[in-house]
């Protein structure tokens, strides 16, 4: 496999069956991707769009029902490499409180090394590098159900960077946290990609997050609708919200001034963008 | 609030005591709690006595702490105290209306109170010098020999340090959703015992069902970090015996054995 | 006035350690009627005000009178309050207990004492105005449901008592933007209808700006601000120096003004702003 290519991800389907009349269902219908290394990749769709049921067939925690994944060129259905695919695709989830193990931070995020078998000493390294990172060492000894969303959710990030992946999967991690929380969150995740160069991929229903990213994969019902940067996603306004999503402020205002018969650019994002074109 | 309160009440510190391994705490304190069954006379307890007041001194914890921990259980000890003092057999003293008091009772129900109350003061000794990641830590390695005859010591202490970790979480839950049925009319507080254990089920279905989406949350979670049971993990802190561990373990132990044999001679 | 708040103060565990003062002297006059916007960081007191207006926590100091009933008065009934004013909690679907959506809504109403008649037309009415169909969802599991519709029967089931102040914190909270308009426009619906005081909590700046009518600022357990959206977010600064933000649409006009060109900034919607930047351009084109 291409060694720039971190994820493949070819002709995958997800079946499972409803629970209220067990008809069979696909979450995700014959998707194919290749997110690159080193790449920050949106993933943008509503709730029950399939996103989450991708993001975990990424790190192998579900096995597609058609189709394969590659992790690095391993495919996650081999039960031998599924901690080396792990380990190297790590993985932050929606609830700071359900991701958290132990009594105290540095407990915490050294969960993950542990699991590795990693000597003591390297542990120690590596908690106290991943901490810095997340910006919260001066919380290493405390307990965790005292800290906020924001910062709960960034030691559950230093526990995944602990691992040293080289890939990291957000499953909506700013979906239960209030707005400065969800700045702490981005900011980590934008650090992450653009000093520590890891590959990222967002799952996320904000459009504001996924201004950020290099590439945005719009899903829908489990299919693939658009693939591209923020500025080709975002201008299709009327396509974003027939599926449910939003477009920034601004991007609707030039959208419903164009309606009028002027002629825009319609890939605007920011208040400053809008105010240098008009 | 309720977040506030942490288990088993662990008072912080840096003394001696608080960097002791676990283990030595955990065997000191099951030697103590021996020496209290064995103990049959009076005098050794003054040797007790001093024990409790070194180790609080040494950890620098507030005797107002240890006091906190008797107050629940004042009722059992009180019991104790009057059930020995009415119901033992000798040379009678006084009477009070139906209820006999004997020398042997009131010498039996004081020494009986005395020993609970420093059964729970010991105990509490340990938790509050103890963390209780430590002391699971403690009983892990403690237990790990007996994994050979299929106890799972690793997966017992899993538990108890994931339980610790959410007994907040699930009592801040509690209280949100006490407050949200409430919010609703909900009346947790009157009625007979019949009518309010019917009023919980509002409160316990909901809590249930947080507590197993949280379960199957963290099971992922865990997953995703690769956790694959004990075999092959090593630990941020690993246990490890120190000379001074050596020497509280050894000169406990003569300590407390001549408590013991005490019972024995004179 | 539905709500009357005097000298409120609140403080959490007094005489330790951890005490925290989280309201402090907060007073406020609500009229019937009203849709209100209470905005603030988190820890600025938000949620402790709120509950206090149910009676779900006690004032260290300070007056609450709802619809006339003092609640430092020991003769009030809690429960009546509590029938008055109704509370959704943030991810009110936590709540849900029951084994029929039926029985799930119609706990509120029965807990207030109502025949069974009046129940049920409490849970019909209730399950209609947050768009639920009756008779297909009466007898589901409430655990059956998706989020959203999970989330309404929760509302539902405090709507069904038919309070004359309703409170809801974050009722967007973890929902999709779709999922976001369709609880938003199913409040300003219940607002029209049922012609009910509305208190909106949320962190959510444009959510407010398109529905309330007045906006309560919150910041460090004191009432920072009391006004109009209008007047509210046209204090931009002030409520940045508090960690808040304004919507997205009000600061482009504010920043467009800025760099001189004449247009009227205290602009709340998209529509509003569409219509301000059209009447510039054909201005300008004209000039």
């Amino acid at each position: 496999m291409n060694e720039d290519i971190m994820i493949k991800i070819e002709n995958v389907s997800y079946e499972y069956s409803s629970y209220i009349d067990e008809s069979i269902q696909l979450a995700v219908k014959d998707l194919s991707l290749e997110v690159k290394r080193g790449e920050f990749l949106a993933v943008l769709g509503h709730n029950g769009s399939g996103k989450s049921t991708l993001a975990k067939m990424i790190n192998g925690l579900i096995l597609p029902s058609k189709g394969n994944v590659f992790v690095n060129g391993i495919n996650t259905r081999d039960e031998e490499r599924i901690w080396d695919i792990r380990s190297t695709a790590g993985m932050v989830f929606q609830n700071p409180d359900n991701q958290i193990v132990a009594t105290i931070v540095e407990e915490d995020v050294a969960f993950g090394p542990e699991n590795l078998g990693i000597p003591p000493a390297e542990i120690r390294k590596r908690v106290d590098d991943a901490l810095e990172v997340v910006e919260m060492s001066e919380y290493k000894r405390h307990a965790p159900h005292l800290l906020s969303g924001g910062q709960k959710q960034r030691v559950a990030i230093a526990g995944i960077l602990a691992m040293e992946p080289d890939c990291i999967i957000f499953d909506e991690p700013t979906a239960m946290l209030d707005p400065v929380g969800r700045q702490e969150v981005l900011d980590t995740v934008k650090k992450l990609n653009k000093e520590k160069n890891k590959t990222i991929i967002l799952i996320t229903h904000f459009m504001d997050e996924a201004v950020e990213a290099d590439r945005i994969l719009v899903l829908n019902e489990g299919e693939s609708v658009m693939l591209g940067t923020p500025n080709d996603i975002f201008r299709k306004v009327d396509l974003l919200k027939s599926m449910g999503l939003d477009v920034p402020q601004v991007t609707e205002l030039v959208y419903e001034l164009n309606k009028e018969g002027y002629d825009f650019r319609d890939d605007i994002l920011s208040v400053e963008e809008l105010v240098d074109i008009l | 609030m309720l977040k506030d309160i942490t288990i088993g009440q662990y008072f912080p510190g840096t003394s001696l005591i608080h960097k002791l391994d676990p283990r030595v705490k955990i065997a000191v304190t099951a030697l103590f709690i021996a020496s209290l069954f064995f103990i049959s006379k009076f005098y050794p307890y003054i040797f007790i006595v001093l024990f409790i007041a070194a180790v609080i001194k040494t950890a620098k914890l507030p005797v107002k702490f240890i006091l906190k921990g008797l107050r629940p259980l004042m009722f059992i000890i009180l019991i104790t105290f009057a059930i020995n003092l009415f119901m033992t057999k000798g040379e009678v003293l006084f009477e009070l209306g139906p209820l006999t008091v004997t020398k042997e009772g009131l010498r039996q129900s004081v020494f009986m109170a005395l020993r609970l109350v420093f059964l729970i003061t010991g105990t509490s000794l340990l938790t509050l010098t103890t963390s209780p990641i430590a002391l699971t830590d403690g009983i892990e390695r403690l237990l790990s020999p007996f994994k050979k005859i299929g106890l799972p010591a690793h997966e017992l202490a899993m538990m108890m340090t994931i339980a610790l970790r959410f007994i907040p979480t699930l009592l801040e839950e509690t209280d949100k959703i006490m407050k949200a049925q409430m919010a609703r009319g909900a009346d947790f507080e009157s009625g007979n015992i019949i009518n309010r254990a019917r009023n919980l089920v509002p409160l316990l279905v909901p809590l249930f069902i947080n507590a197993f989406r949280r379960a199957d949350d963290l099971a992922t979670a865990m997953e995703a970090r690769c956790y694959r049971g004990g075999d092959g993990r090593t630990r941020l802190n690993e246990l490890s015996f120190k000379n001074m561990d050596y020497v509280v373990l050894t000169g406990m132990t003569a300590f407390f054995g001549i408590l013991i044999a005490t019972r024995y001679l004179g | 006035m539905i709500i009357e708040i005097k000298n409120l103060s609140y403080v959490y565990n007094p005489g330790t350690p951890f005490e925290k003062k989280a309201l402090d002297d907060i007073s406020l006059g609500i009229e019937e009627g009203e849709f209100i916007g209470l905005i603030g960081h988190t820890g600025s007191g938000k949620s402790t005000l709120v509950q206090h207006l149910n009676g779900l926590i006690k004032p260290t100091s300070g007056e609450i009178i709802i619809d006339g009933d003092s609640l430092s008065d020991k003769s009030t009934k809690l429960k009546n309050i509590r029938q008055k004013v109704g509370l959704v909690f943030q991810y009110p679907e936590h709540q849900l207990f029951e084994e029929t959506i039926y029985k799930d809504i119609a706990f509120g109403p029965k807990n207030l004492g109502l025949s069974q008649e009046e129940v049920d037309e409490r849970v019909r009415h209730a399950m209609d105005l947050v768009g639920l169909d009756f008779e297909e969802l009466k007898d589901r599991s409430p655990f059956e449901l998706s989020g959203g519709q999970k989330r309404r029967v929760a509302i539902a089931g405090v709507v069904a008592m038919k309070p004359k102040v309703l409170v809801l914190d974050e009722p967007t909270a973890g929902l999709d933007p779709k999922g976001r308009d369709d609880i938003l426009d199913e409040i300003r619906t219940l607002y029209e209808k049922e012609n009910i005081t509305i208190i909106l909590v949320s962190h959510s700046m444009e959510d407010i700006a398109r529905l309330v009518n007045r906006i309560f600022v919150m910041h460090r357990g004191r009432l920072a601000m009391d006004g109009s959206p209008r007047e509210i977010f046209g204090r931009s600064d002030e409520l940045e120096g508090m960690g808040l933000g304004i919507p997205q649409i009000t600061k482009f006009m504010k920043k467009f003004k800025a760099s001189g060109h004449d247009v009227k900034d205290d602009v709340l919607t998209i529509e509003e702003a569409k219509v301000e930047i059209l009447k510039y351009l054909r201005g300008k084109k004209d000039a």
